[in-house]
């Protein structure tokens, strides 16, 4: 199953490129959503089943795949923004950006000292592409959105590398994590919905102007 | 033996008669007598120095000379060997060609300058005969500057133009901030050795105290002048600015002797660290990559070709640093095929890049202009030159059935082989690397050609363009010619690398024969001889049915536009646009859009367009300009009272006396 | 022998029809009749037997244009290996001899295009030159990372190589490969979504606006030759896609054809089911391929 396993984080890692390539909100919170339904299916290929992995696989699809994209999604139709208007960085720049840190990413998880059994899989680099993906994103897009999207990438990377760990974690960590998340999406909308009544903008960029002088 | 000499001695004497070619110019009475005899004396030295090639490929061994002279550097060493052959054969080759073309394109009866451009023609290549020979330091460097100052001189030719000092200034700065790391080179190999004479080949140990400052040294100072990036600043603009056979000269020869240079130097080590050949190797792939994307974007001729020439030097180094990196490695088919697609490329590049720069001379005889896009429709009116143009295109851009090809395919299969069995899995990337230089060179290439030959005249001077004479179409086609016969029989060329790959990069004979013979030779002959032939089989049928049909003549057809004007068709900088854009952080085109003034008739409005230097115009302009400032303050102690002067020269004098105690 | 016989025939004569199966496709999903499988031959016939008409423009160069694409692309045809049959000319290394005679080709159809003086047709030109130059490091991408899987250098052994355990074993990367196959397919034969060969408007097209000014046997020349390119990568894309082998020679070619004629389906649905790129996207999607393909290399290189 290991080897399905593989071609699932090579879609992960496509995924990460699709997103840095695009420039409509929808479509990258939709492909946000996709790599978090992957990501939910991956712990039932590694491990065998029990109870305790049908929860977990059942919660990590229903907030990674559905709550979050949805609250996301309606944070994006209530401020009216359809794209990335003019990120830092441009498009194919990025795309090109990621592609050499996947590249690194690889090299580097030659380099980390990790246990024989998981040193033919993908997991390492594919969670360290996924994590500076996520770090790309937050540091190239202007849009608040686009900011949470970067957050969630770089969760979905943890928690790839959590799944090696899958044994030593207790529910519990993973569900905090997720909480967390939750929370701060929850702040982010209400922030982004106040921030967009007022100035009818929510240009990161333009943050400054908050600044007291 | 039936050569009466041995082949030094015939180099030497080469090089003797090169120097002295242009002195009766400037004695003589009549100028265009004496153009003639350096002409004809030039072709003979050629003669001579080929046949000094042709023992030494032969394997008849080269005298070491040794004179002592009044110095105190030690005696001046003359030799040659194998890696000196293969600068040789392109060297003598265009040098012979050029002469003969500046009879007809710099008449001596029409330009006042043809005197002094012969004489400095003639040092010039006597001197690159002698950076080539040289086996001291001092000697060497003599010929480096007597090399580096007749180029300045003849970049300087038409000195009375602003932007031709401009860039004869530029130049002479870079070339001197080179000589100068030569000059710590040269010391600290002396002071490694205890003599400016070279060491032998694979003497020095790479744990010499010195060795990695000698390495660095060698690098700045041959790398630039071979053009490498970022040291490439000088090159665009004094090549485009000499007169065009010099500019043959510079790019398709001078840029070799840093190439020499370099390899020379490294040649002395018995073993390189690492990161020589991966700073080689990297610096190659730049300098290409970035090398075309500037040639794409320029809009003057001869700058285009200019910065093709960086992205030719690029593919030099990168199969030099492919050799370097295999040596390191132990994987012998990137060494072979690395080395010879090196080689093959400079003596490639010194053919093909000498062509399309007297092409060049042709055009701007012929049409009176630089500017792509002020040409066009020339093909009708210059049909020889238009023909061996395309030769040198499709030569350069490296496709089958021409001579560029075969370097880079030595580079593919050597990168390729040793990718995809164990070694170097990386060294498949250049592959790549390669693959995009060659689609930025078509696009570069077609704009160039099908701008300039093809469509309508764009302007009055292009319309009444005229054919070049004999003296210039003559070294042209023998240039073409030795493109097309290096093309379609590669084994000429390998055969010409062969011992020089040997001898480098102590290749024994088995191992080269059997690394190259992963190179397809011949079948490569084959499936040129097949194109050829399956070209003109079709082109008889298809000119067989034109017979037979009715061939109407009309306008092009303008997508019911009735009235098309020259004015109308696609520039070369609106062909370029699409690719400039996507390359905008390499090229950073800078446009200055029209403001429209005027209420109902709009005034006259300026579109500019240029493309950035980047090195130029972002690093060393600015840095010098706030040299220039600082200096500005040390001009105040120059006020032009003597006696002040004198009080400066006794406070230096007193400051090194308190330093000394 | 006879495999070469076949090999000479499949690839002179089968060719055009791909072209009528994409167009029945996409007749089909219009709701048309759509024109009969063979109308590409009919219009080769017919465009053989007409005059031509010249512009005062042009020169040798424009006549020489087809003649050394279609020369170039013929010799391309004998290096690639059809139905799990080494090529009739195969040796090692031919891999880059191979792309490197796209380049020739693509040389003298882009001059001949400029020799006409038309703006639109240099239009076409720049776009051409451009977006095959984006495409040519995908190729090269996709070539070692068979090369690597295979370690040759020969075309026929590399692409014969594929096999169903192949697909098994390393499927992701097999995955990506024939993801960046298809878009090479794609952008190189100017289909849609890169290029729409049917569009009325020349300012939107790449290839067809090229060689507008190219008419009867010239024009003839162009489609054939631009029917065999589709071909050729269609049979690279064959090759890697659906290693289907039974052992039996004769049963080989008849899945290779059948396979083709599939392709021709996808392509026909493709072109349906999409809308043309805008102009400006069409690099990124290019650049994206090379991701996809270098993403492979990366897979197969650890």
């Amino acid at each position: 199953m290991s080897a399905f396993a593989d071609q699932l984080l090579v879609l992960v890692m496509l995924i990460n490129l699709v997103m840095l390539g695009t420039s409509r909100l929808v479509f990258s919170i939709r492909a946000v959503a996709v790599q978090g339904v992957i990501l939910g299916i991956l712990p039932g290929l590694i491990n065998p089943f029990s109870g305790h992995l049908a929860g977990i696989t059942a919660g990590i699809i229903l907030a990674k795949g559905i709550v979050i994209p949805y609250l996301i999604g309606n944070a994006v139709h209530k401020a009216q923004i359809r794209r990335e208007v003019e990120p830092f960085i441009g498009y194919v720049s990025t795309l090109l950006l990621g592609a050499v840190f996947t590249a690194l990413s690889f090299a580097f998880a030659e380099k980390l000292p990790l246990a024989p059994e998981h040193k033919d899989l993908l997991f390492v680099p594919a969670s360290i592409a996924t994590l500076l993906t996520g770090f790309l994103i937050l540091t190239t897009r202007r849009k608040a959105i686009s900011q949470v999207i970067g957050y969630l990438v770089m969760e979905n990377g943890i928690f790839v590398f959590g799944l090696l760990l899958t044994e030593a974690m207790p529910v519990m960590v993973e569900a905090g994590a997720l909480l967390d998340l939750l929370v701060g999406i929850f702040v982010m909308g209400i922030v982004i919905n106040h921030i967009s009544r007022e100035f009818s903008s929510i240009d990161t960029s333009r943050l400054r102007a908050l600044k007291e002088e | 033996m039936f050569f009466f000499l041995e082949p030094t001695a015939y180099l030497l004497t080469a090089a003797t008669i090169l120097a002295a070619s242009g002195v009766p110019g400037l004695l003589l009475r009549a100028p265009l007598f004496g153009q003639r005899i350096a002409a004809f004396a030039v072709v003979i030295a050629s003669l001579l120095g080929e046949i000094a090639v042709i023992q030494l490929l032969g394997g008849s061994p080269a005298a070491f000379y040794q004179v002592d002279w009044p110095l105190p550097f030690g005696p001046a060493l003359f030799s040659t060997d194998h890696l000196s052959t293969i600068f040789l054969f392109p060297l003598f080759l265009v040098t012979g060609c050029v002469s003969v073309y500046s009879l007809a394109y710099w008449p001596a009866s029409e330009q006042s300058s043809a005197g002094k451009l012969t004489f400095f023609l003639g040092l010039f290549a006597a001197a690159m005969v002698l950076v080539v020979v040289a086996r001291n330091g001092v000697l060497f460097l003599m010929a480096w500057e007597v090399m580096a100052l007749s180029a300045y001189f003849l970049l300087t030719t038409e000195q009375q133009s602003s932007a031709v000092q401009r860039v004869g200034t530029v130049y002479l700065l870079a070339t001197h901030t080179g000589t100068m790391a030569l000059f710590v080179m040269f010391s600290l190999l002396r002071s490694t050795t205890g003599t400016f004479a070279f060491p032998a080949s694979h003497a020095l140990a790479q744990t010499l105290p010195y060795a990695t400052l000698i390495i660095v040294t060698a690098l700045v100072g041959f790398g630039g002048k071979a053009g490498l990036m970022p040291l490439h600043f000088w090159l665009p603009g004094a090549h485009a600015n000499a007169p065009s056979h010099v500019s043959a000269m510079m790019s398709g020869l001078m840029l070799k002797m840093g190439v020499y240079g370099i390899l020379r130097t490294l040649s002395f080590f018995v073993a390189l660290p690492v990161w020589v050949g991966w700073v080689i190797l990297l610096l190659g792939a730049w300098s290409a990559v970035n090398g075309i994307a500037l040639a794409t974007g320029q809009r003057d001729l001869k700058r285009l070709l200019a910065c093709s020439s960086i992205e030719n030097i690029g593919i030099i180094f990168i199969g030099i640093g492919l050799a370097l990196v295999g040596i390191q490695a132990h994987a012998p088919y990137l060494v072979v095929c690395g080395l010879s697609g090196a080689f093959i490329h400079i003596v490639n590049h010194g053919l093909f890049k000498s062509l399309l720069f007297l092409g060049s001379g042709a055009l701007i005889h012929g049409a009176g202009t630089r500017e792509i896009d002020r040409m066009g429709g020339l093909a009708r009116r210059m049909p020889i030159t238009s023909t061996l143009f395309l030769v040198g295109s499709l030569a350069i851009c490296g496709l089958p059935p021409l001579n560029g090809f075969v370097g880079e395919l030595f580079l593919y299969v050597g990168s390729i082989t040793d990718g995809i069995t164990a070694p170097l899995p990386l060294a498949a990337l250049v592959a790549p690397v390669l693959a995009l230089v060659g689609g930025l060179a078509v696009i570069t290439f077609v704009k160039l050609y099908g701008i300039i030959f093809l469509g309508t005249p764009r302007s009055a001077a292009a319309a009444h363009s005229h054919e070049a004479s004999g003296f210039m179409n003559g070294p042209m086609i023998l240039l073409a010619i030795c493109c097309l016969a290096a093309g379609m029989s590669p084994q000429l060329l390998v055969r010409l690398v062969t011992p020089v790959v040997g001898f480098y990069g102590d290749v024994a004979g088995d191992l080269f024969t059997q690394a190259s013979s992963q190179v397809p030779l011949l079948p490569l002959t084959f499936v040129n001889i097949l194109l050829v032939i399956l070209t003109l089989i079709i082109g008889a049928v298809y000119l067989v049915r034109l017979r037979g049909s009715s061939q109407p003549r009309s306008t092009t057809w303008g997508c019911g536009y009735l009235e098309p004007t020259p004015r109308m068709q696609y520039t070369g900088t609106s062909f370029s646009e699409l690719v400039v854009n996507l390359l905008g952080t390499i090229v950073a085109p800078r446009r200055e859009r029209p403001v429209m003034t005027g209420v109902i008739l709009p005034r006259k409005a300026a579109f500019h367009y240029a493309v950035t230097e980047t090195v130029l115009d972002r690093v060393l302009s600015p840095i010098f300009h706030w040299i220039g400032l600082g200096f500005s303050y040390l001009r105040k102690l120059q006020h032009g009272q003597l006696h002040i002067y004198m009080l400066y020269i006794f406070a230096t004098l007193f400051v090194l006396m308190i330093w000394t105690h | 022998m006879t495999d070469i016989i076949i090999h000479c025939a499949v690839a002179l004569l089968f060719p055009p029809l791909l072209l009528g199966i994409i167009g029945k496709t996409k007749a089909a999903f219009a709701g048309r009749v759509g024109a009969p499988y063979l109308q590409p031959y009919y219009d080769l016939i017919k465009l053989f037997r007409k005059g031509s008409v010249f512009s005062e423009t042009t020169t040798w160069v424009f006549r020489a244009g087809p003649v050394v694409t279609l020369s170039a692309t013929l010799i391309a045809v004998l290096l690639i290996p059809l139905g799990r049959h080494a090529a009739p000319l195969s040796f090692s290394g031919d891999m880059i001899l191979f792309a490197y005679l796209f380049g020739l080709s693509r040389f003298f159809t882009t001059i001949a295009a400029l020799d006409t003086g038309s703006s639109f047709e240099g239009m076409g030109a720049a776009r051409e030159v451009t977006f095959s130059c984006l495409v040519e490091p995908t190729l090269f991408f996709t070539l070692i990372t068979l090369a690597r899987m295979s370690k040759s250098l020969t075309l026929s052994t590399i692409l014969i190589y594929p096999t169903p355990a192949i697909w098994l074993a390393a499927g992701a990367s097999m995955l990506l490969l024939v993801g960046a196959l298809f878009i090479t397919l794609l952008a190189e034969n100017c289909r849609i979504p890169f290029d729409d060969p049917n569009t009325h408007l020349e300012l939107t097209m790449i290839h067809e606006v090229m060689v507008l000014d190219h008419s009867g046997p010239a024009f003839g020349i162009i489609l054939y030759g631009a029917a065999l390119k589709l071909f050729i990568l269609g049979a690279v894309f064959v090759n890697v896609a659906l290693p289907l082998a039974t052992g039996n020679p004769l049963v080989d070619w008849a899945i290779f054809v059948v396979a083709m004629m599939a392709l021709a389906v996808a392509i026909g649905v493709v072109e349906s089911v999409m809308a043309r790129l805008r102009l400006v996207r069409i690099p990124q999607l290019l650049v994206g391929a090379t991701i996809l393909s270098a993403f492979a290399l990366l897979l197969v290189l650890r």
